[in-house]
């Protein structure tokens, strides 16, 4: 027979102490989201736009009738072929992943447009959950990417329930709904009944870039194109799937304990 | 050496050529619609043995046909799907109700279908689903789903019980059905690798590499020996930590917290160590048709993964003399390996009822060939006996993975562009995933996908699932549950 205990205590301790301190995010040699520079763009290049499979470059005329590449982390899914096809250095690869943000716009690189952060919301949260947030996930289509990501956030290494968070059972008792998958549509009956079922305040976390744009399942019969046309939104958290470490990170950012990392599509390092 | 024998069949002759095929020991994989034109014909997979191509049976389709679930029970789910997306009907399907289309849910036109003009989209909501009546007294029922408690894929489950026996037990899937096969349509081969990957999160190889496999097949393309190898090396990854999140739910469900715990850790320090192969958890964006996307440095993984074995054969080694968890474990949700068979188990769900059979080893790809392999089987039947499988399974990985890297050397990691296009191919590829089977078939014409089917593991172990569930005890369904491995986004594509 096995002491479990025992070994268990042998085991000793394997949670980081990110984010409190340390660097240990679990975040080692993963590639993030490709930077973006349009400014090295060469003139009326088209590479990233062709070779995107998720559509998340667009081209824009600005007012001096120049067009310039907008990049939407949104529909993002860091598959880095855009950073293979770029002719020059304006894409590169990078290590930055924690890109939850509060608001939609701040997901895009957009030459001249501004961030516009959401301040309403911080003040309406940070005054009503202090000390634990209640989360109840629903899937909405996703490929489990995400749920195999959001249930690493139990493992000893994470262990969310340091940080007060806690996933539960029933809407009845959720603070924040948190969604995956593109929202498909024999998944929108059932999202839209449990939001219905949660006490006020709520709110909505968009998890992956399924739920946030729809990508890469935004076509054919049975797609969807994201949450934000059947509910508000308050965090998007991009990524596919986003690593532990950024769901973390826009769990924290809901209740402004930490600062969001991406404003206007630049990243803080 | 090509992967497809192709025979046609006229309707009124199926029923007689599927009984000779059974006769000859042969097994049904899967069916699919396919149009050839204007005319839609239904096409049986068939795998004839060890090393023999594959037979594509195809049948031009007409209104109704004459259902073969009966003789192959594992292709009433197909039926189900094909009368679902199409106005064909089965005829003598034994549950001829909604499977992939939920009840109150309707298509504006057909999905595979190239003469309707119509725009396709699936809309309505979901209502309640035809159950089948049962007939006793004091029944009860109960629906859980399709939103669980915990982190979990949506997925309703009904069942019908008696206090703790549950008398019948329905899973009701698909409500994430993403209509995969039909994205992929008119797309260039090349990129439909990203949405292969993301079939199911955590078989991005074992999808991804079938997928390419089958475009490959019929492209003709030559991939390159350090290529395969790391290919190997990837989908044996894929398995390691796959298995290592089967043993935290197998823990969990037996109760044993620190079990559970231990399962978890390793798994994670498994993801970690892809990162550290591929930047990617999954490792996902490195396989490419032709080849890899770019060379990865395996020489790092004899050192982190020798730790990782030792602590994984400490934790198997300490579930083993555990006798909570054993007890748990032996005599749940009995498979016998007829009714495994017939039912299309496959994967560790096959092997633990005593079915001997791996792709891998039977129909090797990817330099499977030049590999020792032991397929790990036993005749139980019961939860513990997947579970036995697993840890096999689980430890046999590292050993391919080590002698895939031996086998290493440098060179190219993708193949030469091919010189030509063929009007129409036809391809198909294969995998041995961590639950088994993957399956895709692929047809291009001039140069795009003009049709993909793609078959699961989990779809194939879901329709088994039940059986063991049927008569069983209420209290043992979680485990039961969990000694099956299924994941649902596989399965719901
Ligand atoms: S990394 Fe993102 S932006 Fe670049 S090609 Fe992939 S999905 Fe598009
Ligand atoms: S965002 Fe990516 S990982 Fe998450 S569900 Fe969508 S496809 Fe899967």
């Amino acid at each position: 027979m096995k002491n479990w205990t025992l070994k268990g205590l042998a085991a000793g301790k394997a949670t980081t102490k990110w984010p409190a301190s340390g660097e240990n995010d679990g975040q080692d040699k993963l590639l993030g989201f490709p930077t973006f520079h349009p400014q090295d763009c060469r003139p009326a290049c088209r590479e990233c736009i062709l070779k995107c499979p998720t559509r998340a470059f667009s081209t824009k005329t600005g007012v001096d009738d120049e067009e310039s590449v907008a990049l939407d982390y949104g529909r993002c899914i860091n598959c880095q072929i855009c950073v293979a096809s770029c002719p020059t250095t304006a894409l590169q690869s990078s290590s930055n992943l924690t890109f939850a943000s509060k608001s939609r716009q701040d997901l895009v690189v957009d030459e001249g447009a501004n961030s516009r952060e959401n301040d309403e919301l911080q003040s309406r949260v940070s005054s009503i959950f202090k000390g634990s947030l209640h989360v109840r996930h629903v899937d909405a289509g996703s490929c489990n990417g995400c749920e195999s990501e959001l249930q690493a956030l139990s493992n000893p290494f994470y262990n969310l329930h340091r940080l007060g968070i806690f996933f539960t059972p029933s809407p009845r008792f959720a603070d924040v709904l948190l969604v995956t998958g593109p929202v498909v549509p024999q998944m929108k009956g059932p999202l839209l009944r449990t939001y219905e079922a949660m006490p006020r305040p709520r709110f909505v976390i968009a998890g992956g870039t399924c739920p946030i744009s729809g990508a890469p399942f935004d076509m054919g019969y049975s797609g969807g194109s994201g949450l934000e046309i059947h509910l508000p939104v308050d965090i998007f958290i991009p990524g596919c799937p986003p690593t532990p470490a950024a769901f973390i990170h826009g769990l924290l950012l809901l209740t402004d304990r930490i600062n969001q990392r991406l404003h206007g599509g630049g990243y803080e390092q | 050496m090509g992967t497809l024998v192709k025979v046609q069949v006229a309707a009124s002759q199926l029923l007689n050529e599927a009984r000779s095929l059974l006769q000859e020991g042969y097994r049904f994989q899967m069916a699919y619609l396919r149009y050839m034109g204007p005319v839609p014909e239904i096409v049986y997979l068939v795998d004839r043995g060890p090393n023999f191509e594959f037979l594509e049976l195809t049948v031009r389709a007409e209104t109704e046909l004459p259902s073969l679930s009966d003789l192959v029970p594992l292709l009433s789910w197909y039926e189900r799907e094909i009368m679902d997306l199409s106005d064909i009907i089965f005829t003598g399907n034994p549950e001829p109700f909604p499977l992939v289309l939920l009840e109150g849910m309707a298509l504006t036109s057909l999905p595979f279908d190239p003469t309707s003009k119509e725009i396709l989209q699936l809309f309505g909501d979901t209502t309640p689903p035809q159950l089948p009546e049962v007939l006793a007294t004091q029944v009860q029922d109960l629906f859980w789903g399709p939103i669980r408690g915990d982190v979990l894929e949506t997925g309703e489950f009904h069942f019908a019980y008696i206090g703790e026996e549950i008398l019948h037990y329905t899973p009701r899937l698909f409500y994430k059905h993403r209509g995969i096969e039909q994205d992929l349509q008119q797309q260039d081969p090349e990129s439909g690798v990203i949405l292969a990957e993301r079939v199911s999160g955590v078989g991005t190889i074992c999808h991804g590499l079938a997928y390419c496999l089958a475009v490959e097949d019929a492209l003709r393309l030559d991939v390159p020996r350090r290529a395969q190898l790391l290919r190997v090396i990837l989908a044996e990854m894929e398995r390691i930590y796959n298995n290592l999140h089967f043993f935290s739910m197998l823990s969990k469900t037996t109760t044993l917290k620190v079990g559970e715990a231990f399962g978890a850790l390793l798994e994670e320090r498994a993801k970690q160590i892809n990162a550290q192969l591929t930047g990617h958890r999954f490792l996902r964006n490195v396989l490419a048709v032709g080849g890899l996307r770019r060379d990865l440095n395996a020489d790092i993984l004899p050192t982190i993964l020798s730790n990782l074995q030792r602590d994984a054969i400490d934790y198997l080694d300490s579930l083993s003399v555990t006798q909570s968890y054993l007890d748990r474990l032996i005599g749940t949700g009995p498979l016998p390996a007829d009714v495994a068979f017939d039912f299309g188990a496959t994967g560790p769900v096959a092997h633990g009822s005593g079915i001997k059979r791996d792709l891998r080893v039977h129909h090797p790809y990817s330099m499977y060939e030049r590999l020792s392999l032991e397929i790990p089987v036993r005749t139980g039947g019961d939860a513990l006996a997947r579970s036995q499988v697993r840890g096999e399974a689980l430890i046999s990985a590292f050993d391919l993975i080590r002698q895939a890297t031996e086998l290493l050397e440098p060179g190219e990691i993708a193949a030469a562009s091919p010189t030509s296009q063929p009007e129409l191919a036809d391809g198909l590829g294969w995998t041995e995933g961590p639950r088994g089977s993957c399956f895709y078939a692929v047809r291009i014409r001039n140069g795009l996908l003009e049709r993909v089917k793609i078959k699961s593991a989990s779809f194939s172990n879901w329709k088994v699932f039940p059986l063991t569930v049927h008569s069983s005890n209420m209290m043992d369904y979680a485990i039961n549950e969990a000694s099956f491995g299924l994941t649902i986004a596989g399965a719901d594509r």
